[in-house]
Order: C-alpha cells, then structure tokens, then sequence
C-alpha cells in the first residue's frame, strides 16, 4: 500500500564497524528482515516486518544488531497513545478483530510486586537449607479430613489418587500445535527428569511421547481434540479445561495451516483443517454437568487418576471454585488474567478476567469459610514469573503454581509477542520444520530442568529465611506476607497485613 | 628378532617402515638406496628446481624418521642381486633378511635418439640429482628443449619457467598429458600453458640431434642450451626377475604385496597393481599408491595380514597454477561441463551403474567426494545423480552413510 | 578419542560455524578483525544445504586417513589421532584434495596451500571454534 498510516514497532540498528556480513541474520529471520544485496555488497534491514523476537541480536557472532523502539512518534496524547491510534488504523486497514499472543501486557498492577515476605530474627531462627532437611516435596489431591488406624495399627482412611511433585511447579497446559514437537518434548523430558508434570493442553499427545506419561498431565478440553482411550490412561491426572487466564469465555482457535501431518494425526482432526474450540463445553452448563465428566473420566480411568478442573480467574471465581471443589474433582487449577496464549483476541487479552493473586487469596478463603479446603487442592497458574511469586502464591493459599511463559522463556521466548503469525524464531510457536528443528529439545529441556532446579533451590531459601522447613508449613500461612501500597480493600481481599503492621 | 630389509628410500619403503612399525617395534629394519640421501619426496623435485621448496623440505619425513623408527641405512649403495636369503650389494657386502621388500621404483627411459650422444647438456627429471644437475646450467633465458608432454616433462617445464627459462615442449603425440586427460582437457591445459610462453610442438619428434639444436620430423629445427628428455620410464624389476620371480610389465604381487619369491614383496612403482575402475593390471607410478602398497607389505612382513585392495590411477597435479585432479577410467558414458573462460572443464564418467572415472579441471574442490566413489564401487542407485553430477558433495548420499560417516552412527 | 560430529537433524545452516572456524584460525584477536577491511579468511568446515537437510563436514580424522598416505611432502601427519598440516611444508600439489572421501581439504585461490581442520589444536588447544560456535549443540565433541 502506497499509504502507510501506522510505522514499524522497530527500528533494527546494525553497527557497521562490527557487522561481517556473515548473513546469519537475513537466514535466521523468518520475517525476512534482512537481507545481504550483493550489489551493494552491504547487509539490508526492512523494520517494517520486525517483531522484535531478539533472535538475531542473540544469533549475530559480533554483536553487531540492536532493535530499538522506532523513535518515530505520533504527536503525544495521553488519552490516544500512539498504541490505540496504530490499532484504529490497523482495523480501518483490515476490517478484522486484532489478535495478540502470549499474556496481557497493560500496566495493571502485579500483587506479587507489592507483597513482602517475612523472615526470622532471634526467635524461631532460620534454617540453612544447605545444612538442614528442607522438603519441597507436594502431593495434589484430596486430602482425608482425618485420618483412622485399625486395630494392627495400619490406616484405615480411604485414599484417592494424587500427583506427587518433588517442588510445586508443573508446566502449563500448552498444546501440540501451539507450540512445537520440540518444545513439547523439552517440557516432557524436563518433566520427567525433575519429577513434576507438564500438561499436554487440548491438543493431544504424540505418540512419541506416550513414555513420558507418568509425568503428563493430559487435558480434555472443549474441541475434545485428542481425546480417547489410550490419551487418558497414559497420563498422569486428567485436566478439564473450562477456561484460560488469557481468554476467559471464548474458544480457541488454531488455524488450519498450522495442522500438519503430526498434529493432525494427535489431534485426530483432518489436515489442513482449523481446530476450533468452542467457547463452552456443549455438554457442561452447571456444576452438575462438570460433575459427569469429571466422574466420566475417573470412571473411564478406573478411578485411578486425579482430575483437574481449569478455569480462568473471573469475577466471582471463589463461588466457581466451591462449585468445583463439589464436583468430585481433586484439583482446581486457577489461571490468572496474565496468563499466556499461543492467539487471543486482543480485546479479550487485555481487558478480561482478573489477577491470579486476588483470585487465589478469595478461593482458598472460600474453600476454608466453606470447610472444603482439604477436598480439593489448589493450583495457580497466570504469570508466576519467579521463585518469589511461588512461595507468595504456597503462602497465600496454593497448593503448588503453573509456570508457562517463564518456561517458554527458558526455551528461548523473548516475549516479542507474535506466536499467532506462525513464524516463531525460536523455534517453539510454529510448525515450520526449519523453524522448528531451532529448537534442540536436548538444549531445551537441560535449560527447563536448570530454571526449576534454580527456582527450588531460591524456594528452600526463601522458607528457610522464614524458618519454615516444609512447603507443607508454609501454604495458606498469610502471615509471613504483608503488602506494601496497597489500599484496605486489596488488604482485605489477600487477608494480609501491611507492611510494619 | 626379525631382519626386515628393503631397497629403496621413497614413499613404497618409508610406508613398508610405518608398516612393520605399527605391528612389530624390535625387529631391524635396513634400507639400502643408491642415492645418498635422506627419503626425500620425489614429486617434489620440479618444487625444489623451481626455488620454492628448499633443501630442508625436500625430505619426505622428518629428519629423526629413521632414528625415530630404528632403521639402519646404507645410503650409497647399490643391491645387485638377491641370493638365497640374502642382499648382495655392489661393495661385495650381504645383507641377511627375513623378509625383503623391493621398492626399486623407476629409472627414466631414454630411447635412442640420432645424435644424441652429441648434446652435452642433457637430462632427465627423476631424481634430486637429476635437478640438481639442471639447476646448475639454467639461467635466465636459458633454452631448454624438453621431449615429452607428460607429467614429468610439463612439471620440469612449470619449474624452469619460473626461473625465467626459454622452453620449447616436444612431444610425438599430438596432445599433452594424454595419461591423465582427454583431448578437451588437453587442449584448455595446453592453452593455458601456452599463454605463459612455453611453446609446444605436438605430433613431431626428434630427427637429428647436434650440439646444441634438434632436427624434428615436422621440419622444424629447435635450438636449444640443454635437454630434458622425459618421454617415459620403465620399472626398476631386474632383481626379481634375476632371481626368478615373475615380472610382467612391471613386478607380479599378490594382494599381500608378496612377490613370487618366498619372502620377498615389492611395492610402488615398480610393481603391477589391480586397477580396479578398470579391471585391468596396470603399473600405478603414483606416490600415495606406492606409499600405501609399501604400508600393506610392510604390515604382511610383520606378520599382520593386510591386502592391498581398491587401488585406482588417480593423479593430482597442477600446471603454471591451474589444477586438475583425476582418477579412475575414462571408459564409459561421459558427462561433460566446461567453462573455457574460466578453464573450468569437469568430465564424470560412468559405467555399469557406478562411477568410473572423473576430470576435474579448474575447480577441483572436494575431489575426493568422487573418488571414494570409485573406489568403494558406490551404486550410483545409492545417490542422488543430480547432487553427483552438480559437484562432489555429502548430500548426494543418503542419510544412513551421512549419519555413519558425519555423526558416528552405523545402522 | 574424541571428535566432532555432526547431527543434521539440528543444523540451521546459520552457517556461524565456517565463520567462527575462519575467525579461529585466522590468527585475529576477533571475528571482526578477522573479516576486516574485506579480509575473508576461508573456513575449514563447510555447511552443505539441501531441501531441508543442512549439515556440516569437517575433517573426520579418520583412522585410516587416505589424506595422510597421500601427502607428496610429509605436510600432513597423525599426532594422537588428530591429523594437521604443517603448511610450511605443503606445496598445494592437492593430493589430499583427491584423497579425502569426506572433501574435507581446504583450498582457496588466495592461498596456495591447503588447510584442514586440526580440531583447533594450534589455536585453542583443541576446544573447537565450531563447536562452541554451533547454536543448536549440532556440532558436538564427543567420544562416540
């Protein structure tokens, strides 16, 4: 178009005193960025088409590239930033609704950055965990409210199936199709080596990677795509999607040029076909619905699986939550509006749902006021950025935290943003086999089995400091938090003081 | 204590040296060499002549190699004939062996010429003495007359060229090279070595020798300071033939490299090797064939049973700057590419599904691709013809070899 | 003995691996010394790109190294299972070129020796430049 309304994002700087020319820019992008013209002998950018992935920033073998904001303004205008005016002209331009991916990114507040965790002084001392036991381990499930022995003294309680985590960490559902072979089977041999789970997402599961099905937890979703016999007995826990932080309420959508032979194959879906999620599931509009699949599954797995319930943190998630907890599911799996996507509409993205820490504090309140805490654990999912945002979460009620965009990051993501174009550099969101083998899940998975082995050891760091020995002690302990600037009803809500109180 | 004995010094006995070496470390090892010097590298002698190998790069190994490997020798001194478990030598003396190794090579061949015996400065190229004697009489504008376009002839002239001499190419054929390239490849080297001033005068030869100048059959008359006559040579089989063993063009081994003579092997030039491109038993004067012939017997000797297998004419040489690599046979359906401009000319040739032979001339990276074709008698089946045909590269083999050969993986 | 090795099934044809190799062996302080002022120093590993498949080949150090017994001069030799070149000694005669199954033997207009990979012997005490340069852990040294 001879007309341009909006300007690039970017503005791609290369240092010609460091460039080589050695092109490995121009053939790592795949949005043709750059280019070597041999007439000019020169290397040639075309910001325009960047997205900022840092791919070949990483890549260049002499550090020669920067991309910078592309200093170009519109005129300033607090009301109509530069954002909104270039989405206007986008829809003016393509008549269609925007799409964005991975999490909202607006400048709403971040609870975990305004609570503050506590620690020992003088009483009740802290604990070297380099010295002293220190247990990480967590199980997820229902708990026996009590416990009785026989005579012989062996229990005499009943038990149903857990999911035992060696930290309280799993990695969120995210679908083959939405991200690549690879990057799944980094997350399930990372899965594997550290004795926690990854979750297969709607898309369903590989065969190849069938042998990693202790450590899967696989999700039954709307699309139902995936689903049978084998998929269900092969994992670890089933999971119910009902929602996602990213995009409460509406389906997902994956287009049909990203179901290949393989995803199609898993999906059990037609080549070349979208995947479309509906919005609910057909076959649930009440608690008492959930409550048959979710006895379904157990009773199509001969009860020998948890199951999960995921929904996205809405409004009145503490009513939903009790509901679940009611449904015979061992799980609730909460995901905040933070939470990452491989597509959502942007509107949704950024303006639905509500933060995972206001959501979490309000549920595990509900399911203790209701007496019901122990029949159901609880976990969080929806940007849990570090070690610090975990032991906020065990401490503010959560049983253990999905962590799915801090694992992207580990395999590469530089948060550029633009999953659903298909041309994912680093090789995770994206089908492109070229693309996909930049992923070397050998690489892949060490990197995500060094963050989780990294953000334990910061974890056992953090309860020692507190003089807590166990994650066991420390979930639902609100008093080793306080809040710093928060108001009395954001206080009241979290059940935390504030600071010096 | 095994006595291990070998005539000769170039590349067939320092591989029988390695050779026994690497199976048995005590026995004695004696060469015995009529030139007195230290191995030196044969092919490099039209280097040296031209300046840009010295004195000190001349040696095929290192000047420890024979202390280093424990090896006696007798520089200087002939071996006229082997006799019932023994070396005679031209001093009278005998050396004991166990077992023997024959590494005799080549001698130039000379064929009678009308008035030769009139030209004092005359030649031939085969030995450090040889350049030596000629690097004693050129000098700038020298006239020389070389008789023979083959490979020694033309690597004598590239030499003397770069010392600025006059030379003047006669050969009886009317191409050059005509036993390593076809007349394409001919003509564009011929070409290109013409541009640099050296003149040829193909399909004639020598009448009438004098002093100083040569009558030719064409009618031409080339004056001329010295002589290099390089039309040929002949393998050096007399003492096996002397002493009974069978000699047929050149000395008859087995695959082990032994003679017909108990105890007894020969290795490089002067032996007939199994050409398996053709089929055919041919005397394969290449250093890389005689060094590892020398190694099998060398191993054989010692008591490791090793043969001598996958043998090819394979020829890397390069003229006034231009190079050309070539191996196998030229006999089969060609496929042919040329940029004479760019004096690039490639020729595949192939044969019963398998590749034969190949021309490379110009642009001769990655040659060896090719060659291992021929040699491991690769199915042409097993590779994709267009990759083979486009240059020598490893993608044109499927994965299963890619993987064994690049990543260590057998299947 | 350790050696690099190849896994095509994760080279990207980045191609950085030629330019670490030539920036190692060009005796440069750094790779944009190396390439400065239009110097192109010439790589002894080369990455070959086919439709999907890229890999790259270097000298396998073979242990029957037909490059070796070839050498006319006695430039190139084995010194516990890595096979170099003295280019002081070479005279570019190619021989190697015709020998090595792999076409692993350098050559280049500009230089009228060969040069092979010496597993970064000279330059680094053998921690190939490669090696450390491949991204996507394609190359690797390893015993295998």
């Amino acid at each position: 178009m001879a007309l341009n309304y909006f300007q690039p994002l970017f503005d791609v700087i290369r240092d010609k005193d460091r460039c080589i020319k050695c092109q490995a820019c121009a053939r790592q992008c795949a949005n043709e960025v750059h280019r070597y013209d041999g007439d000019l002998d020169k290397m040639i950018s075309n910001s325009q088409q960047c997205v900022d992935c840092q791919r070949c920033v990483c890549i260049c073998p002499t550090s020669a590239l920067k991309i910078v904001d592309n200093p170009n303004k519109f005129r300033n205008n607090s009301n109509w930033s530069q954002q909104t005016m270039t989405e206007v002209y986008k829809q003016a331009e393509t008549g269609g609704v925007l799409l964005s991916a991975m999490g909202n990114p607006k400048e709403y507040p971040v609870y975990w950055d305004k609570i503050l965790l506590n620690a020992s002084q003088v009483t009740n001392p802290p604990i070297d965990p380099l010295r002293e036991p220190m247990e990480t381990k967590v199980f997820l499930g229902k708990k026996p409210k009590d416990v009785t022995f026989n005579e012989d003294g062996s229990v005499n309680t009943e038990t149903t199936p857990t999911l035992e985590l060696s930290t309280p960490i799993m990695f969120s559902a995210m679908s083959y199709g939405s991200i690549s072979r690879n990057a799944h089977e980094s997350l399930a041999r990372a899965a594997t080596e550290l004795g926690i789970f990854y979750n297969t997402g709607e898309g369903g599961l590989h065969k190849d990677f069938y042998q990693y099905g202790a450590n899967t937890i696989v999700q039954v979703a709307s699309g139902r795509f995936g689903v049978f016999k084998d998929y269900l007995e092969t994992g670890a826990a089933i999971e119910i999607k009902m929602g996602q932080g990213a995009k409460p309420g509406i389906g997902g959508h994956l287009p049909g040029a990203k179901i290949l032979e393989d995803v199609s194959r898993t999906r059990m879906i037609p080549m070349g076909t979208d995947a479309i999620s509906p919005a609910p599931h057909h076959d649930i509009y009440s608690i008492e619905d959930l409550r048959q699949l979710v006895l379904s599954l157990k009773e199509a797995t001969e009860y020998k699986k948890p199951v999960i319930v995921k929904i996205a943190a809405v409004h009145n998630v503490a009513a939903i939550a009790s509901g679940i907890a009611r449904s015979g599911a061992d799980i609730i799996a909460i995901d905040g509006y933070r939470g990452g996507t491989g597509a959502a509409p942007t509107r949704i993205r950024d303006n639905v749902g509500i933060p995972i820490e206001l959501a979490l504090a309000s549920v595990d309140q509900r399911l203790r006021d209701e007496g019901i805490r122990n029949e159901v654990s609880v976990v969080v999912a929806g940007s849990i950025r570090s070690s610090s945002d975990v032991v906020k979460a065990i401490a503010l009620g959560a049983d253990a935290c999905y962590i799915g965009t801090a694992a992207l990051l580990a395999l590469g993501c530089h948060l550029c943003r633009s999953c659903q174009t298909g041309k994912c550099n680093w090789g995770i969101a994206t089908q492109r086999p070229d693309l996909v083998k930049r992923l070397n899940p050998n690489i892949g998975y060490e990197r995500l089995v060094n963050l989780v082995h990294a953000w334990d050891h910061e974890i056992k760091e953090m309860m020692g400091g507190m003089g807590i020995n166990s994650v066991e002690a420390l979930r639902g302990n609100r008093l080793m938090l306080r809040g710093i600037g928060l108001n009395e009803k954001e206080l009241e809500i979290l059940g935390i003081q504030h600071a010096g109180q | 204590m095994k006595k291990y004995v070998i005539i000769g010094n170039s590349a067939a006995a320092i591989g029988a040296v390695q050779g026994i070496r690497s199976v048995d470390k005590d026995g004695t090892i004696t060469i015995i060499t009529d030139e007195a010097y230290h191995t030196y590298s044969r092919p490099l002698i039209s280097y040296w002549l031209e300046g840009k190998v010295t004195d000190e790069k001349i040696y095929y190994r290192e000047p420890d190699f024979y202390e280093k490997n424990n090896v006696m020798t007798m520089f200087s001194t002939r071996a006229e004939k082997i006799e019932n478990g023994f070396v005679v030598l031209d001093n009278g003396g005998k050396v004991q062996y166990d077992k023997l190794l024959i590494a005799t090579g080549s001698k130039p061949f000379v064929p009678p010429m009308k008035g030769l015996d009139e030209v004092e400065d005359k030649f031939t190229f085969m030995t450090w003495d040889s350049a030596k004697a000629i690097r004693e009489k050129v000098t700038d504008g020298t006239k020389v007359l070389i008789i023979g376009a083959g490979l020694i002839g033309l690597k004598c002239a590239e030499a003397l060229y770069h010392l600025n001499a006059d030379i003047t190419v006669v050969d009886l054929a009317d191409r050059i090279l005509p036993s390593i390239l076809d007349v394409r490849a001919g003509e564009i080297m011929q070409k290109h070595i013409e541009q640099k001033g050296t003149k040829f005068i193909l399909g004639a030869s020598v009448e009438q020798f004098s002093k100083n100048s040569a009558k030719l059959t064409n009618g031409d008359t080339v004056d001329f300071d010295i002589l290099v006559v390089a039309v040929g040579v002949r393998p050096n089989t007399e003492l096996v033939s002397e002493a009974g063993g069978k000699v047929e063009k050149g000395i008859i081994t087995d695959l082990h490299q032994q003679t017909t003579i108990e105890n007894v092997y020969a290795a490089g030039d002067c032996t007939v090797s199994h050409d398996c491109s053709s089929d055919t038993d041919k005397i394969l004067a290449l250093l890389p064939n005689a060094f590892m012939q020398g190694e099998v017997a060398g191993k054989n000797m010692a008591g490791e049973e090793t043969l001598y297998l996958n043998a090819i004419p394979m020829n890397a040489i390069g003229f006034y700057g231009l190079h050309i690599i070539t191996a196998g046979s030229y006999n089969g359906d060609a496929d042919i590419t040329e940029d004479a401009d760019k004096e690039i000319y490639k020729k595949l040739v192939f044969r019963d599904g398998l590749l034969k032979g190949f021309i490379l001339m110009g642009d001769v990276a990655r040659a060896g691709i090719y060659t291992s074709m021929i040699r491991e008698q690769i199915p042409l089946t097993d590779v994709d013809f267009e990759l083979l045909r486009e240059k020598p590269q490893m993608m044109m083999f499927g994965k299963a070899r890619r993987e064994e050969k690049l990543a260590g993986i057998t299947h | 003995m350790k050696k690099v090795y190849v896994n095509e099934d994760w080279c990207l044809a980045c191609h950085l691996c030629e330019y670490y190799c030539a920036a190692a062996n060009s005796g440069a302080e750094n790779m944009i010394k190396a390439f400065a002022n239009g110097n192109k120093p010439i790589p002894r590993i080369r990455v070959e790109e086919g439709s999907g498949i890229n890999f790259a080949v270097q000298c396998r150090h073979c242990d029957v190294p037909l490059c070796v017994k070839s050498c006319i001069t006695g430039a190139l030799s084995v010194k516990d299972g890595v096979i170099s070149c003295d280019e002081s000694r070479c005279v570019g005669c190619y021989t190697c070129v015709l020998a090595c199954p792999y076409g692993c033997i350098v050559t280049s207009e500009s230089s009228k020796v060969i040069s092979k990979c010496d597993l970064c012997m000279k330059n680094n005490n053998g921690d190939p430049a490669c090696v450390k340069g491949c991204p996507n852990k394609a190359i690797v040294l390893e015993e295998r």
